[in-house]
């Protein structure tokens, strides 16, 4: 089985974003850059479903030459080889889009897995777009029954089930209220909600093996894709502060003041 | 002409899902301030009742989509019946509120409109065709302004942001709409929906919510005390979530659910960035944590710094003799 992934370049999510004063953009200086969590999570599986089912995990990033670190970091955890489509501009889901369906018509995979979202634009478009474009099924915020402390995660088994001919797959999907099960036909698109996995960590021998692993390059235009952008960031603010608060001594004190000053209870 | 057309949710029992009204609300305010009237568009096996109960909340029209393939939800059998509607009314405009549902289901739409969306939308600006979206990035770190490019544009609205559209004027129109033969043909199904059933409000409906994190060790009990004297919703951060000590879909946060109650009260949460995106637009946020330092006081009104599993029962005790 092949299978496609995709590991987006971000800021470390445990970073403090602040925007710089003329609202252009957010302050770089001092950020640290990691592969998207939602993107890892779908290496992992994509890892896992091959580890079962045999077959090989292709990693896709799309930016500037650093994100050649995250390709190299998914190489790490195990992946099979990668591609960098080299693009220095801004992008948005549709340009994305249109470049991972360019890779993925070269590649053809039985089964492409992306973040749900990426932490910067929080947009959770791509994988639909991407879906949609190709005309395959989309199981999006896959996620499955079991907590991440289960013994089902321990083993490292994936939660997608693919089925014994190959042709389809069941994906449970966390969404409001509980759990809706799915069944995709493959090729099918599918995006990472958080509690799909607990992604491993690159090992040093991973790590050594990676720094021979190929990385194909390839840009928007040896793809025949224009990914011009169009959802454009105007002005960049922060959120309205909140006003300080006061801490209380005690429980009555708390019970008070939300009786009378509040007045929410 | 151009129109602002709003897409209806359903519940799995076929009830409507509160969210709309505020999708409902959101659309409003983009119709008066791009002078397009406001369409809805329901989908569902039999849609005529949904129809009905909604004809009072301000839409122009409602347009009904009937279809076997509607009885369950999936993105491949509804994305082409509303692209299909929205080309044939002319809508610049296409919109629904940001459930999970919506999350899904609009970038779909989008992709077939040739449309760029926006998502988690908190408020709209401009006029005519020129308007500026306003939505949140980085987890709520940043408010950006963003303009979408492309003729026909799609959205999905943060439900907190929008009073509930209320009942009153003109009833809409009803018109039938034919569902597209692709409805029928997706490569996917459903299977199954597994729901998890509570007493208490939903979430990101109930106007208080009690939210237990780490330092509740898993046990839940007094939080959810404190929830049912109040009447309140429970809430989780993701530690609690992820180790399994509470369902999912507790989960308040980025990640998660975003809240905006009347009400906050965060026991033995510390206040991860990713938390606090979650719940920060609560009108009054209570902190209760034993350790000063905790983030989440510097978002709290008020804050105790004590032990939640000593507060939480004086709390509640003190909340109900005042009843009595």
């Amino acid at each position: 089985m092949k299978i496609l992934v995709t590991a987006k370049r971000v800021e470390d999510p445990e970073s403090k974003i602040k925007v710089k004063a003329d609202g252009s953009g957010i302050v770089q200086e001092g950020l640290k850059y990691k592969i998207n969590p939602f993107d890892e999570i779908a290496v992992e599986e994509g890892l896992r479903l091959a580890a079962k089912l045999g077959g090989e995990v292709v990693v896709v990033s799309i930016g500037a030459k650093e994100v050649q670190e995250q390709l190299r970091h998914a190489l790490a955890m195990g992946a099979t080889k990668a591609v960098w489509v080299n693009h220095a501009g801004a992008l948005d889901p549709m340009s994305a889009a249109g470049l991972l369906k360019a890779v993925i018509d070269r590649e053809k995979p039985d089964l492409a897995i992306l973040g749900k979202q990426s932490i910067d634009d929080d947009q959770n478009q791509t994988g639909q777009y991407l879906a949609e474009w190709l005309g395959w099924s989309q199981a999006t915020f896959a996620s499955k029954p079991e907590s991440l402390e289960s013994d089902a995660e321990k083993a490292k088994t994936p939660a997608i089930q693919v089925a014994a001919d190959g042709k389809s797959a069941q994906v449970v999907r966390e969404v409001d209220n509980g759990l809706t099960t799915l069944s995709v036909k493959l090729p099918a698109i599918v995006t990472t909600d958080l509690r799909l996995n607990l992604p491993r960590y690159a090992s040093l021998p991973g790590i050594m093996k990676a720094k021979n692993k190929p990385i194909e390059e390839l840009t928007p235009a040896t793809l025949g894709v224009d990914a011009t952008p169009q959802v454009e960031v105007v002005k960049m603010s922060a959120p309205p502060p909140r006003k300080a608060g006061v801490k209380v001594g005690d429980v009555q004190e708390l019970f008070t003041k939300l009786k009378n000053e509040a007045k929410v209870i | 002409m151009s129109t602002v057309l709003i897409v209806a949710e359903a519940q799995p029992d076929g009830h409507l899902r509160k969210a709309t009204l505020h999708a409902l609300a959101a659309g409003k305010d983009l119709s008066q301030k791009t002078g397009a009237p406001l369409h809805l568009a329901v989908l569902a096996e039999d849609p005529a009742k949904l129809a009905e109960q909604l004809k009072p909340y301000g839409a122009a029209v409602i347009h009904t989509v009937a279809s076997p393939a509607f009885a369950h939800y999936v993105a491949e059998s509804f994305a082409p019946a509303v692209a299909a509607l929205a080309s044939s009314i002319g809508a610049d405009f296409v919109g629904t509120a940001a459930t999970a549902q919506g999350r899904d289901l609009m970038p779909r739409v989008a992709a077939r409109l040739k449309a760029a969306m926006a998502s988690d939308v908190l408020a709209f600006s401009g006029s005519g065709t020129d308007v500026t979206f306003t939505r949140p990035m980085w987890a709520g770190s940043v408010i950006a302004d963003v303009k979408l490019k492309t003729p026909v544009k799609v959205f999905t609205v943060r439900a907190t942001e929008f009073s509930a559209a209320e009942p009153g004027g003109a009833a809409a129109e009803v018109k039938a709409f034919p569902a597209p033969g692709e409805v029928t043909g997706s490569p996917t199904q459903f299977v199954a929906f597994n729901e998890v059933k509570s007493a208490r409000p939903e979430l990101t409906e109930a106007s208080i919510v009690v939210s237990g994190g780490r330092g509740t060790k898993g046990d839940f009990k007094e939080i959810e005390a404190l929830a049912d004297e109040l009447g309140a919703a429970v809430g989780a951060s993701r530690a609690v979530c992820d180790a399994g000590w509470v369902p999912n879909d507790l989960q308040v946060g980025q990640t998660g659910k975003v809240v905006a109650p009347k009400l906050y009260i965060a026991a033995g949460i510390s206040g991860a960035i990713q938390h606090l995106a979650g719940m920060k637009g609560s009108k009054v946020i209570v902190a209760i944590n034993k350790d000063p330092e905790a983030p989440i006081f510097q978002v709290a009104d008020y804050g105790i710094v004590a032990d939640l599993f000593k507060v939480l029962p004086e709390l509640r005790a003190a909340i109900h003799s005042s009843k009595s």
